[in-house]
């Protein structure tokens, strides 16, 4: 901790903008290594997030420079295009971006009053009303051997003419995807994870994207913009959870390094579940909140509907963070704990 | 008898200052949960404002004779008589409509909206009085369950009045609306959130007009010269 005298003069625009850079590796990785779909994907994320803010904020009587300008539209936008499949349908992307920059945003009331973290009640909306259009993933260059080039992406995210056949080259089921198919046909873990989509730790490729995420991560720690907590716990809860599964049955649950080593659950860890505004606030509750979100992603994972579980979880534990944070409020120094009772004089 | 005043006053409780589904946010169970077309939702409004109608008129005859001690389960008794008879109306004349709405015809007892209106109005007050405020105060339940299908069904499938031929027969089928050709369908909408996210809608909407009402009519106070 710094010494008390020692201002921070980070405000929403400065954080806003860590986390932007932060999230930069990952993009690089995504592109490097699944085509360059990804950005056009992101571009129209950040086009239609920023048209919804300036709308929503004309509408409320608010200023539109100082409240753009904090990027706090532009995070929203890029995690929920991190989320989407790389190739999903343009009407679905801004759909996705309306939901969490209208609903979940600023019918709440704008930044600091969203009680749900928008990107993810974005993604939850796209994948419960359009499963079907939310399984257009690229598959890893490693294994397709060919990616679209940004020209092609363009044509398939904008409804253009694509071959079926270019289309079916370039997509692949994602590994969750795989072993969530793979069980249901009765097959064990074992040999589920025979397949080429699965890497040495995750799935090939998306290994690597977990990995610059966690770098991105680390730079959010390191600045001090994130709280080791809340990742903390949370993959703990990932890992303790899936390990129980795995050990108590190793043919029917995925080992537990795959899912720590899978994409979804580093962007959570460093960058969705440490959000300062839907998230928990005390330091416990920033444990309790972790942890929770960590067990219930697994549990969602292993025998819920959808093939991911983060979206729900994260949302589950938003809907927490008022008893998390009322029962974990830290005592004040010299005063009464929280059965009342006084320290010794 | 009963004054034109006193007519335009129940009716405009029951449409909007004590709207049932936008005010009191009675009844909601039925409201959310059979909202998913214009079809259903009207059918429901009806069924329900039917039985408001009769069981507000029965009550009321009958405000005298009830001991106050147990006019709720009298009242439920009434009620629950008179769903018996609608539900089986349905049974037979609208038999495939019967089907889809389900046990929400049934739960019309259970509905407080009904029994809000029969001990708060129908036993304090004379029978049409009653009558024409549980039929006022049921058309505004139909309204908001209407408005909310339509805009539920617009969005969930592009469709207007789909499920008419329950009603009126297969023929009836040409009557629905395509609004949005090649619509790929909105699940959310249909699905219970949309029921909630589309009722908050209409709810702030309401909110929003009565507000601007009441600051037009403050600004139309002349200042004192």
């Amino acid at each position: 901790m710094p010494a008390p005298f020692i201002l921070d003069r980070s405000s929403v625009t400065q954080v806003m903008a860590w986390v932007l850079a932060a999230l930069l590796p990952g993009i690089a990785v995504y592109v490097w290594l699944f085509g360059p779909g990804i950005l056009i994907t992101l571009s129209l994320a950040t086009v239609t997030a920023l048209a919804a803010e300036a709308a929503m904020l004309k509408t409320r009587g608010y200023p539109l420079k100082p409240f753009l300008s904090d990027l706090s539209a532009i995070v929203t936008a890029w995690l929920l295009a991190l989320s989407l499949p790389t190739l999903a349908p343009w009407w679905l992307i801004v759909t996705g971006t309306l939901f969490a920059i209208v609903v979940a945003k600023h019918l709440y009331g704008g930044l600091g009053q969203n009680i749900f973290n928008p990107a993810m009640v974005g993604y939850a909306v796209l994948i419960v009303s359009f499963p079907v259009q939310m399984t257009q993933w690229a598959g890893p260059l490693e294994l397709t051997g060919t990616s679209l080039t940004l020209a092609q992406s363009a044509m398939v995210i904008f409804g253009g003419d694509v071959p079926r056949a270019t289309l079916d080259a370039v997509t692949m089921a994602t590994p969750l995807d795989a072993l969530r198919t793979g069980l249901l046909q009765q097959f064990t873990v074992d040999e589920i994870m025979t397949q080429p989509i699965f890497g040495r730790y995750g799935g090939t490729g998306f290994e690597w994207l977990a990995f610059s995420f966690w770098i991105g991560g680390l730079i959010l720690w390191s600045r001090r913009i994130i709280d080791w907590r809340t990742p903390m716990a949370f993959l703990l809860g990932v890992w303790l959870t899936a390990g129980f599964l795995h050990f108590f049955d190793a043919g029917r649950f995925g080992p537990p390094w795959f899912h720590f080593f899978a994409p979804s659950v580093a962007l959570c860890a460093f960058f969705i579940a440490t959000d300062p505004v839907s998230g928990a606030t005390t330091p416990r509750g920033k444990l309790v909140f972790g942890f929770g979100a960590g067990l219930l992603t697994i549990i969602i994972r292993t025998w819920g509907g959808f093939p991911d579980g983060v979206a729900f979880a994260i949302l589950l534990m938003n809907l927490s963070v008022p008893l998390i944070d009322a029962w974990t409020q830290p005592r004040v120094y010299g005063g009464a704990d929280r059965r009342g009772k006084e320290p010794p004089a | 008898m009963m004054t034109m005043t006193e007519f335009r006053a129940l009716f405009q409780n029951g449409l909007s200052k004590q709207n049932a589904g936008l005010v009191q946010l009675l009844g909601l169970c039925p409201l959310l949960a059979i909202s998913s077309t214009v079809v259903n939702a009207l059918s429901l409004g009806l069924a329900t404002m039917l039985v408001m109608a009769a069981s507000s008129g029965a009550v009321s005859g009958m405000r005298h004779f009830v001991p106050h001690e147990i006019r709720i389960p009298v009242f439920v008794l009434i009620i629950a008589s008179l769903v018996t008879v609608i539900d089986l109306l349905m049974n037979a004349f609208v038999h495939p409509l019967y089907l889809v709405l389900g046990i929400f015809i049934p739960l019309i007892t259970t509905n407080c909206i009904v029994l809000a209106r029969a001990d708060a109005f129908a036993s304090k007050n004379r029978p049409l009085h009653s009558v024409v405020d549980a039929i006022a105060m049921g058309l505004g339940l139909t309204a908001v369950l209407v408005v909310l299908g339509g805009m539920r069904e617009l969005a969930g499938q592009g469709t207007l009045l789909s499920g008419i031929d329950l009603v009126f027969g297969a023929d009836a089928k040409q009557f629905v609306l395509h609004v949005v050709p090649g619509y790929p369908g909105f699940l959310l909408a249909i699905l219970p959130p949309g029921a909630f996210i589309a009722l908050g809608l209409l709810i702030a909407a309401h909110n929003w007009n009565k507000a601007r009402a009441e600051q037009r009519a403050h600004a139309a106070i002349p200042l004192p010269a």
